[in-house]
């Protein structure tokens, strides 16, 4: 959990199929949008639910999304997590390099997703599989 | 869902995008502006993939968009991606994802302008 960050009610959405994948970034965007986060931060964390909710889907062999705002001294945000009982990752650290696959894809999923959130918290054990939280804030209070 | 709309402007195809593709729907896309292209009659023309309206991407989904243009590219078509929104151009380029070799234009009249007359 990130420190300092209070949160409201929580949503939780099945990531079992690509179709999921659209539900839950639609309802990420939607969110940000209600907290009022601007265009740019809108598209990061929705690019960021997808990216993440595909990998839980294809990598994770399907789990479940927690979506949910939150706020802290004044601030509003959002809060995602992540989570699967799949196989985990075996070597985080050439996963978050980026541009590396174990499909034949671009590899630029978990890297590109930290770049656009404000904290990113993973949890993997091989076998036991991952819990990712990405936490964005709006950046232009109003 | 209906099919993908290729639109015929001044000689060129014009592929209006919508805002959220899910995988199903860009990879059809993919397909259905092919073999539009394979099978147009007048072969002058280019193609203009009108992304004006695309709110949500993943490297995907722009992944997806951007072989379509390299494709009808190999066929023999000009082809321009127009109207990247600045917080999608943003989004990707700080995942590091650049579209590489993709011609690009800041609308569908500036593409317009980039294809010129059909030849
Ligand atoms: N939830 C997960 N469970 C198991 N492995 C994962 C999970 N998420 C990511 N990985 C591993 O980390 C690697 C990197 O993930 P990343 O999303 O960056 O790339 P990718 O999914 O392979 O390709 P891209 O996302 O660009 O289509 C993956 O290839 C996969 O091996
Ligand atoms: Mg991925």
């Amino acid at each position: 959990m990130t420190p300092g960050a209070h949160a409201s009610s929580t949503e939780r959405l099945q990531i079992e199929a690509e179709a999921d994948v659209v539900v839950v970034r639609r309802r990420a965007r939607e969110l940000a949008i209600a907290q009022g986060f601007d265009a740019f931060a809108v598209a990061a964390i929705t690019t960021a639910a997808s990216e993440l909710s595909r990998n839980v889907w294809c990598h994770g062999g399907g789990g479940h999304a927690l979506l949910e705002t939150v706020s802290d001294a004044g601030r509003v945000g959002l809060r995602l997590r992540f989570i699967d009982e799949g196989p985990g990752i075996a070597d985080l650290e050439l996963a978050l390099r980026g541009g590396c696959s174990t499909g034949r894809s671009l590899g630029l999923g978990l890297s590109g997703s930290r770049r656009l959130v404000d904290a990113f918290h993973i949890e993997t054990s091989p076998g036991e599989g991952t819990t990712i939280e990405v936490l964005k804030w709006a950046r232009f209070p109003h | 869902m209906s099919s993908i709309p290729i639109l015929r402007i001044r000689g060129h195809l014009l592929v209006p995008v919508q805002p959220d593709l899910s995988d199903e729907v860009v990879n059809r896309l993919q397909n259905d502006v092919l073999e539009a292209i394979a099978g147009e009659r007048d072969r002058s023309g280019g193609l203009l993939l009108d992304i004006s309206g695309l709110q949500i991407v993943d490297t995907y989904v722009a992944r997806v968009l951007a072989d379509t243009a390299s494709m009808a590219a190999l066929m023999g078509r000009r082809t321009v991606l127009c109207g990247m929104r600045p917080e999608i151009a943003a989004t990707l380029v700080q995942m590091g994802y650049l579209l590489e070799g993709v011609c690009t234009a800041l609308d569908v009249d500036d593409g317009l302008d980039l294809l010129g007359l059909p030849r």
